[in-house]
């Protein structure tokens, strides 16, 4: 479980949330500019808040600046909103870049169906395609936890439905909590637990929800 | 014919591009990607020697160096060693002329890919060197590349700085640009035609083999490919 309470001057606001996520896929929702990437930023350590808690599974990551568990040993899972792959090594090299059992990702390829790409390179495979290899790269790491940014925004509507419905399949085989961003309010219905609406940095509204089941 | 200064040409060249290469890459990887305050002073100290005449970094270097200055008075006390009058002068000169080239290539090939490419990396649980290694300099090695090859020819068509600090000495610190100005002086223009044209064809070799080389391989990281 993951417990977040943050406080972070931003440039023209401040961010001041507090959420939390069992194993459960947690909706930040919001117009653009709002603070949804800067939440995802600070749980996986990629930014600092200025003050505040964050908790995953009961250890402390970030305790007001004198606990501050660096990057790399946070274990979290990460798909960024352009997925980020590595240009220059293939899908197989971005897929075990992190990854720590062989085994487990022979299963992950199988499940996302992209053995076939293994020796392409990004460059080389579709948006859907990129979009499911840097979610093999981020759950390649045994992550306790998945952050989302807009991981379905670049993509065409039908692959976009495809992309959803599978990473709702993937969440009830690995059942971690998830956090995604995302601006689009059927998206956030159909995929979540329980949606945070955020507006300038605050929670305006927390909806529990049992839409996708 | 002496082919002293090819060698000792190639030689500066050389050990100056590989200095200028370290410290280049180390100085923009530290500089372009943080703010601190005084970072546009210090920016603007590095790229410096690019728009002084070399006479000016001549006589900076000679006030650092020589044998009252700051530093060569310390190195003659210490190690009874001078810069001055020496091939390591030399190296010194083209260091510093030509090292605003290096940075300049260096911080933008830094700056030229997804900053969340390396971010990705460190969530998966890579230390700040495996990121340095595997993900920012392979991407940013073309550009890299390029910093490498003008600071070699830079280096060896260094003139002024050079004949300021390591003076003229035939054998000693006779590069090809110092050989060239002398033997016209002397009036030996076949001597200066011939070290011309090896000049010439040295920085247009290097220039050539750049431009095949990132034709060639730069595309090929290049998410613009894709979008064909």
């Amino acid at each position: 479980m993951l417990f977040l309470e943050i406080r972070k001057k931003l440039s023209s606001f401040e961010l001041d949330v507090q959420l939390k996520a069992e194993n459960e896929i947690v909706i930040l929702f919001g117009p653009s500019g709002s603070g949804k990437t800067t939440i995802l930023n600070c749980i996986s350590g990629l930014a600092t808040p200025d003050s505040g808690t964050i908790t995953l599974n009961n250890i402390p990551l970030f305790k007001n600046k004198k606990e501050n568990v660096p990057i790399q040993k946070r274990n979290i899972g990460y798909l960024f909103q352009d997925y980020a792959l590595f240009p220059h090594m293939t899908v197989k090299k971005n897929i075990y870049y992190g990854a720590r059992e062989q085994e487990f990702v022979h299963q992950l390829v199988e499940v996302l169906e992209i053995g076939h790409l293994m020796e392409k390179y990004p460059r080389q495979i579709s948006g859907g395609e990129k979009q499911r290899v840097a979610l093999a790269r981020a759950l390649a790491t045994k992550p306790q936890l998945l952050l989302l940014d807009e991981p379905f925004s670049a993509l065409d509507q039908h692959i976009r439905q495809e992309c959803q419905d599978e990473l709702l399949r993937l969440h009830q085989t690995w059942n971690i909590p998830v956090i995604m961003v995302t601006h689009d309010y059927q998206e956030a219905q159909k995929m979540a637990d329980r949606i945070y609406k955020i507006n300038k940095g605050q929670i305006s509204e927390e909806i529990k929800s049992n839409f996708s089941q | 014919m002496n082919y002293t200064p090819l060698l000792l040409s190639l030689k500066i060249a050389s050990i100056a591009t590989i200095i200028v290469f370290i410290i280049g890459i180390f100085l923009a990887r530290i500089i372009a990607r943080n703010s601190f305050p005084g970072k546009n002073v210090v920016e603007s100290i590095i790229l410096l020697p690019m728009v002084l005449p070399p006479t000016v970094v001549g006589f900076g270097l000679l006030y650092l160096f020589g044998k009252n200055g700051i530093i060569g008075s310390l190195l003659l006390e210490w190690f009874n060693f001078q810069i001055v009058f020496t091939w390591i002068g030399a190296v010194i000169a083209s260091v510093v002329v030509s090292f605003p080239l290096m940075y300049q290539s260096a911080s933008a090939a830094f700056q030229n890919f997804d900053l969340n490419i390396e971010n990705a990396a460190l969530t998966m649980g890579a230390s700040k060197w495996k990121v340095f290694w595997t993900i920012s300099f392979p991407l940013a090695f073309p550009g890299l590349l390029a910093g490498t090859v003008l600071t070699f020819a830079r280096a060896l068509g260094e003139f002024g700085a050079t004949l300021m600090i390591a003076g003229y000495i035939p054998n000693k610190t006779e590069t090809i640009p110092l050989a060239i100005y002398f033997a016209v002086e002397s009036g030996n223009m076949e001597a200066a035609t011939f070290w011309v044209i090896i000049i010439v064809l040295l920085g247009f070799s290097s220039i050539m083999w750049l431009n095949w080389w990132t034709k060639r391989n730069i595309l090929r990281f290049s998410e613009i490919n894709n979008k064909r």
